[in-house]
């Protein structure tokens, strides 16, 4: 069975319409990449599967029992609390030295235990919040734009890594991506959301083309890849979603 | 105030003023140095504030009443303490919202004092505390609030933790912010009940960020924290009483003028 379930999700903010009959399932073992303009409502969204904001109809549905790990866009660190890396590890609940240790080692961020989360950079934080997420188990992991404020090789090595922890662990990851086109090229599926789902794919792995190389760069690793948009209709304003974002 | 001759025996111990007021401000301390460090954490210092000015109008609806003070403190603290966060959860401008409610609270209550009928009321005594004063029923009242607050958030302390670091990471973890603001609410309304004959409703908040304040720059985790701010509480109490029982100050300003001076220092060592 599917782990989480979205059926007909409808939210809006003071009128605005965030989410319109939003639908989607996410099976075992799968990575799933949400790309869409800014305002589309991805975050929304996100929140709205891991039960921070309640939609106004719909309905969502978890496997029982769902052990699920959440990278939030950004942390924001309170300088007045003072707080370890092995202490935010151990919150809420205490965890065995050693799953700690590989925690750490998996997501690349071994001895950064008696570091303060505050002296930790964007980067570091994001793979140890990652490590948190990981010592729950999880079967499903979801994150909010994790790669936001990496330069492409940066994200391609967590796409790397985020990868690797798929495949040693089995679990499925649902993650938003900031980027429209360029996406994780191991996802099993793309969906674009603009209020609604727009459309659904696999990303096009193009990786030994040589505009692909003058595209991304060296050094990642066929970690990107393109995903091309397929949309078979326009919005009720009468804007074709080419408006919104022109093909790469 | 019956000064027994000194012997062995605990009673007369307890007999002397200074040691009552001595465990009076070291209870208060106990209490005050891990709630004060979430209060810190989750800048909730005008919340605090709101909640201790609260306080005085309890005292005088509970005179009004022939109640206990301390039941009419908390009960009002309390009541305080639930609009504050219920206005804050409804997404208001809490700034002005806070310095309203604070000092209509305080204002409304010295009104109200002025009504109740017959004896004076000495006003000083609810606004700066009466340590001094301290009697053993005081006692049972401040050690048994005490306790109850640091076994609630002995109990709640992970959850607190998280919700405080990150609400979205707690509800992620099935752990509700919304319940863990309400068992800080109540820890609040409890202490400022407690600490209103110690060091008054002027000076509750002070106890509660200048500790856990001074104990940030030495510790490194939220644990060493609050632990630290139960001792800079417990030295700032001693030292307090000592300035005035020898240079005769007033006893509820100079354990907060201690601390004050703690944190003073422990910032200048962070430097």
């Amino acid at each position: 069975m599917s782990l989480l379930t979205a059926t007909d999700l409808s939210l809006s903010f003071g009128g605005q319409a965030v989410l319109e009959h939003v639908s989607i399932a996410i099976e075992p073992g799968e990575i799933v990449t949400l790309v869409g303009p800014n305002g589309s409502g991805k975050s929304t969204l996100v929140k709205t599967l891991i039960g921070l904001t309640a939609p106004d109809a719909g309905r969502i549905t978890r496997k029982p029992g769902l052990r699920l790990g959440y990278v939030p866009q950004k942390l924001p660190i309170d300088a007045t609390l003072p707080m370890t890396v092995a202490r935010f590890l151990n919150l809420p609940k205490r965890q065995p030295k050693p799953q700690i240790a590989q925690a750490l080692a998996d997501t690349g961020s071994q001895g950064l235990e008696q570091k303060q989360l505050s002296a930790l950079s964007g980067g570091q934080l994001q793979r140890v919040v990652l490590a948190r997420a990981l010592l729950s188990e999880p079967e499903l992991l979801i994150l909010d734009e994790p790669t936001q404020g990496l330069d492409q090789p940066g994200e391609a090595a967590f796409y790397q890594l985020l990868e690797r922890i798929r495949d040693a662990r089995g679990c499925a990851v649902f993650m938003v991506s900031h980027d429209l086109h360029v996406v994780m090229s191991a996802s099993d599926r793309v969906i674009c959301l603009n209020h609604h789902v727009c459309c659904e794919g696999t990303p096009h792995v193009v990786r030994d083309a040589p505009e692909y190389r003058a595209l991304f760069g060296p050094g990642t690793g066929g970690a990107l890849a393109l995903y091309q948009h397929e949309h078979d209709h326009s919005h009720d304003d009468g804007h074709a979603h080419e408006q919104h974002h022109d093909h790469a | 105030m019956t000064m027994a001759t000194p012997t062995s025996s605990t009673t007369t111990m307890l007999d002397d003023f200074l040691v009552r007021a001595a465990l009076a401000g070291g209870g208060l301390a106990v209490a005050t140095g891990p709630l004060g460090s979430f209060v810190v954490w989750r800048r909730m210092a005008y919340f605090g504030d709101a909640t201790a000015h609260a306080a005085i109008l309890g005292v005088a609806l509970a005179l009004l009443f022939s109640a206990p003070v301390t039941l009419g403190t908390l009960v009002v603290s309390l009541a305080m303490g639930g609009a504050v966060s219920w206005l804050s959860m409804r997404g208001h401008a809490m700034d002005s919202t806070l310095g309203v409610l604070s000092h209509s609270a305080l204002a409304l209550g010295l009104v109200a004092i002025s009504f109740v009928p017959g004896v004076r009321v000495d006003l000083s005594a609810f606004l700066f505390g009466d340590i001094l004063a301290v009697t053993r029923p005081d006692l049972v009242v401040i050690w048994g609030g005490a306790a109850l607050v640091g076994g609630l958030l002995l109990w709640r302390w992970s959850r607190l933790l998280t919700a405080t670091l990150s609400p979205d990471l707690a509800v992620a973890s099935g752990i509700s912010p919304a319940r863990e603001q309400l068992v800080l609410t109540l820890a609040l309304a409890l202490v400022v009940a407690l600490a209103l004959k110690v060091v008054g409703a002027l000076l509750i908040a002070a106890m509660l960020i200048i500790p856990a304040s001074a104990a940030r720059s030495l510790a490194r985790t939220p644990e060493a924290m609050a632990l630290g701010a139960i001792g800079v509480g417990i030295v700032a109490a001693l030292g307090g009483l000592a300035a005035s029982f020898y240079a005769d100050t007033p006893a509820g300003p100079s354990v907060v003028a201690v601390a004050a001076a703690i944190f003073l220092v422990s910032a200048l060592i962070r430097r």
